[in-house]
């Protein structure tokens, strides 16, 4: 029987010290995010509560605390989110099967993969900028802005070329930012189809674009539906390059200037008008309160702004889990 | 023996032929794919425009225009040690970079200290220590705090940490002066931004670590402190570097949080405590009001821009570096 020289078990013992310390350490680094993430909550919430009413929700913006309200933003940030939506959900999907299904891993490939992976990292006031000089400013082109007039029949649409401040800007330079993230998102989902699926579908006859139309989307639909909710939640609380856009922090109307249903119902063609009309966003109705001159706006119905946000952006979140549990189980493999 | 049927006759151009034609199938998959080309395309395009836009403004510009760097020389946009564009100060207008690479730093070494050790260590507690059920209340809230929009906690820093953080223990316990708007209050809520991305990297690179050196360890009678720190963390250790660079680069493109929180007066200065200006924040500081189009101080803007995509881009392509070159040596 040997026996363990007292030495050895004091620093055995100091060693096991040493190993709970870290690991409480480690403990309280992790459980500090719920803290952190609970403090946040309480006090944004605590400093709204009195202002989150019915008037906050269906009033444009005012310079009066008591009249403002977060309408003009909401539809704001609706309409920027769904435009960029139907515009980055295509080419990013587009992108990522050219990419996993048809590149071939030369060259090219690689540095189109590169490129996306640096162009999610760049900040968002850069994209910003080059909305500002694309969009807004087209390089300079013009010396004053041009007014143009398109006759639909039952409705005109009227736009300056340069776009100038409208939804159309702000969408597409979201359009811009949130391509990567969707692009390395939807990539991850189809990389996760196994290849038997692909094989089994060609040794059928049928064609590349039919393998994918019909089997590899599907199979992918869950993983690529939480990347592009991830993204266009994230393009949703994207405040910079509105900012930079110059879009106006005192909008107090609704894009298209559409008065509820029953105004939409007479005028259809507002829906076609809203694009290009003047926005505010939820954001950036945020930024300009908190750095208003009126207490009331910058402590309190500030943070009414933030949880309307935060409601909106756990709702699309929910959505997204709802949308995936329900695709993912009908997939068996 | 072959039997007619083994030998079809040989194949004619025609419907069922295997013989490849012409057809409006294979005109479609032809377009389908050019399609999907360009979509992919449409990256490259959005660089090159990035970069052609702040070289256009910054750099060189067509003759009636005239680009930054053709009106403030290199040398002082880099060494001048003042920043006042827009006639404020001394009356004189002054491009010197430097206060606001300075307010940029702050910002990132204190998010570095916050965000780097704390994103870290909730790591190797979710990859070494935690239980399957603990990860699965942890990762969704490390989720939701990297998916809060940055604006959210600018506000959190302005209204919650610096006046019931910040100010009771440090002005009216330490006696520092703090003022409204400070560095500090900005870059502790860009390290809580950044913590949920170390942790997730590190804890992919962590767990990417093979189950045999851990075990290898313990049967030479380590303990779980020796097999997390000596161990699996050192094996690890370029991909937490990578996440590491990757976090620091997004604390430097952080613009809300930072231009809510930390102020909006360029100083060149190293006290957390005191009202700064990030490169981030006098962009938006700028554009958000009417800034006259063609003016030196439009075109600065540009500059300022031109420095912030440089140091991001190398950061994330070190970054890159570093990751492929790790996950070569695993699989």
């Amino acid at each position: 029987m040997t026996t363990v020289p007292e030495h050895y078990s004091r620093r055995l013992a100091h060693r096991h010290r040493l190993g709970t310390v870290f690991e409480w350490a480690c403990r309280v680094a992790a459980w500090g995010s719920v803290l952190v993430l609970a403090v946040l909550l309480i006090a944004v919430t605590s400093r709204a509560w009195h202002w989150l009413d019915w008037q906050f929700l269906t009033s444009p913006n005012d310079y009066e605390a008591e009249r403002a309200g977060i309408l003009g933003g909401f539809w704001g940030s609706f309409w920027l989110v769904g435009l960029t939506g139907l515009m980055t959900v295509p080419v990013g999907i587009g992108a990522a099967l050219y990419l996993e299904e048809y590149a071939k891993p030369n060259w090219i490939t690689r540095q189109i993969q590169l490129n996306i992976a640096n162009l999610a990292g760049v900040p968002s006031v850069v994209y910003g900028i080059l909305g500002y000089s694309v969009f807004i400013r087209f390089f300079g082109f013009f010396d004053r802005p041009q007014t143009y007039e398109l006759a639909l029949g039952f409705t005109n649409v009227r736009f300056h070329l340069p776009l100038g401040t409208v939804v159309l800007s702000g969408a597409l330079t979201l359009c811009l930012l949130s391509l990567p993230v969707v692009i390395i998102a939807s990539q991850e989902a189809l990389r996760a189809v196994p290849p038997s699926l692909r094989h089994a579908s060609l040794a059928l006859g049928a064609t590349k674009w039919q393998t994918i139309r019909y089997q590899i989307l599907p199979a992918a639909l869950p993983g690529i539906l939480t990347g592009v909710i991830l993204a266009l939640s994230r393009a949703l609380g994207e405040t910079a390059p509105l900012a930079v856009l110059g879009a106006a922090s005192h909008v107090d109307f609704v894009p298209g200037r559409i008065r509820g249903a029953g105004d939409l119902m007479a005028n259809p063609g507002k829906l076609l008008q809203a694009p290009f009309d003047g926005f505010t966003a939820i954001p950036l109705q945020i930024y300009t309160w908190v750095n208003d001159n009126s207490r009331d706006l910058r402590d309190s119905v500030s943070a009414a702004g933030i949880v309307v946000l935060l409601v909106v952006l756990i709702a699309m979140n929910g959505v997204a889990i709802y949308l995936r549990q329900r695709y993912q189980q009908k997939i068996r493999w | 023996m072959t039997s007619p049927r083994d030998n079809p006759p040989p194949a004619a151009a025609g419907p069922g032929s295997l013989v490849r034609q012409v057809t409006w199938q294979t005109i479609r998959e032809r377009l389908i794919r050019w399609v999907l080309f360009a979509c992919a395309g449409l990256s490259v395009v959005t660089t090159v425009a990035i970069i052609l836009v702040l070289l256009s403004e910054a750099v060189f510009s067509l003759p009636p225009h005239k680009a930054f760097f053709q009106q403030v020389s290199v040398r002082e946009f880099f060494t001048e040690t003042r920043w006042t564009p827009d006639f404020e100060g001394d009356g004189q207008q002054h491009y010197g970079i430097l206060p606001l690479f300075a307010g940029t730093m702050l910002i990132v070494v204190t998010s570095g200290l916050v965000g780097l050790p704390i994103g870290l260590l909730a790591a190797i507690y979710l990859s070494e220590y935690a239980a399957p059920r603990t990860r699965s209340i942890l990762k969704p809230v490390l989720e939701l705090l990297a998916g809060v929009p940055t604006i959210v906690y600018g506000y959190f820093a302005l209204k919650f940490i610096t006046p019931y953080v910040l100010r009771p223990v440090f002005q009216d316990w330490l006696g520092f002066n703090v003022d409204t708007f400070n560095a500090l209050s900005g870059g502790i809520v860009v390290g809580i931004m950044i913590m949920p991305m170390v942790c997730s990297l590190s804890e992919d690179v962590l767990r990417a670590v093979p189950q045999s050196l851990r075990e290898a360890g313990y049967a030479l009678g380590s303990t779980r402190f020796d097999v997390s720190v000596r161990i699996v963390v050192p094996s690890a250790l370029s991909g937490i570097l990578a996440s590491f660079i990757l976090a620091l680069s997004r604390g430097i493109g952080e613009t809300m949080a930072v231009a809510i929180a930390s102020g909006q007066q360029a100083q060149l200065t190293a006290n957390p405590l005191s009202q700064i200006q990030t490169m981030t924040a006098f962009i938006v500081n700028v554009m958000k009001g009417d800034v006259p189009p063609g003016s030196t101080l439009e075109s600065s803007i540009y500059a300022v821009a031109l420095v912030l995509f440089a140091i991001t881009l190398t950061l994330n392509v070190i970054s890159q570096m570093i990751l492929r070159r790790y996950r070569e040596v695993y699989q």
